[in-house]
């Protein structure tokens, strides 16, 4: 158990991090090296919470795969003069104040609902991942109750596939 | 030291959404909002896995493999029309995009 919370706050750490290290480098590439932190550490957080299956998926996707892509268009719209200049859009303080209302507000109803939120962890008993292995538990559910949100799904990649192509493409 | 609960799950997910936010709002590379909106997926992500964990059932972890791909949809749209709008207008910052503006 002890262990479970030192992992915790050490991904918590890296996950945080990231993001705010994220959103505040100049240089692009930074930016997208330190989201390849962020993404890890939520990777972490999934193998404790017992999703192996979505780990291993984050992993594989987002730092192989996305995160590829992003420095590729990094490389080719990269313009060196892009760092010297201001980083932040002029009313940075009406958006930075927008948040902080908002999140004021969420940990507010955090604060306010914090006794409502150990359903599982009173009763002690979480039958998941019992007899069934997580990737199992899954495959079962996405190929019989979501199907049809499946097959959906692989129709918005198609979609996605086919119209960044004619997006990028000089002509058709 | 206390155990670790959802509620803590769903304060760092709260965390990383609000960073996530005030990337989109207030960075001028659009390819940094981009990574911006990233995070916010992954903050849905944190919560759904945290519920699913807690409540004993999977439909948080197939929601989760929903919004992964609706991550990567848009992520590869977004980057496509931003190298056609690098194309044409030779910039990558969002407040220079104006044309629909008057």
């Amino acid at each position: 158990m002890l262990m479970d919370t030192i992992l915790f706050y050490a991904f918590a750490a890296l996950v945080l991090g990231g993001g705010i290290l994220t959103i505040t480098c100049r240089n692009a590439v930074h930016s997208a090296i330190s989201l390849i932190c962020s993404l890890l550490g939520v990777a972490g957080l999934y193998l404790l919470l017992q999703a192996e299956f979505l780990f291993a998926v984050q992993i594989i996707l987002y730092v192989g795969g996305i995160m590829l892509l992003f420095l590729f268009v990094i490389m080719l719209v990269n313009l060196d003069r892009e760092a010297k200049e201001r980083q932040f859009s002029k009313r940075w303080m009406v958006a930075l104040a927008a948040v902080a209302v908002v999140g004021a507000e969420i940990a507010y109803f955090l604060y306010r609902g914090r006794d409502a939120f150990h359903i599982a962890e009173a009763g002690g008993a979480v039958p998941v991942a019992a007899a069934l292995g997580n990737t199992e538990m899954l495959a079962d559910s996405l190929f019989s109750e979501y199907l049809l949100p499946f097959e959906i799904a692989s129709l918005l990649l198609l979609v996605a596939v086919v119209g960044s192509v004619v997006m990028a493409k000089k002509r058709i | 030291m206390h155990p670790v609960t959802t509620i803590h799950y769903l304060a760092l997910s709260a965390a990383l959404l609000l960073i996530g936010t005030v990337g989109v709002l207030t960075r001028r590379n659009i390819v940094v909002v981009l990574m911006s909106i990233e995070l916010i997926l992954n903050a849905v992500n944190i919560n759904l896995v945290a519920f699913s964990h807690a409540l004993g059932s999977i439909n948080g972890q197939v929601f989760a493999v929903f919004v992964i791909t609706d991550a990567v949809a848009e992520a590869a749209v977004g980057l496509g029309i931003l190298i056609a709008l690098f194309r044409n207008k030779e910039t990558v910052r969002a407040d220079e995009i104006d044309l629909l503006k008057w």
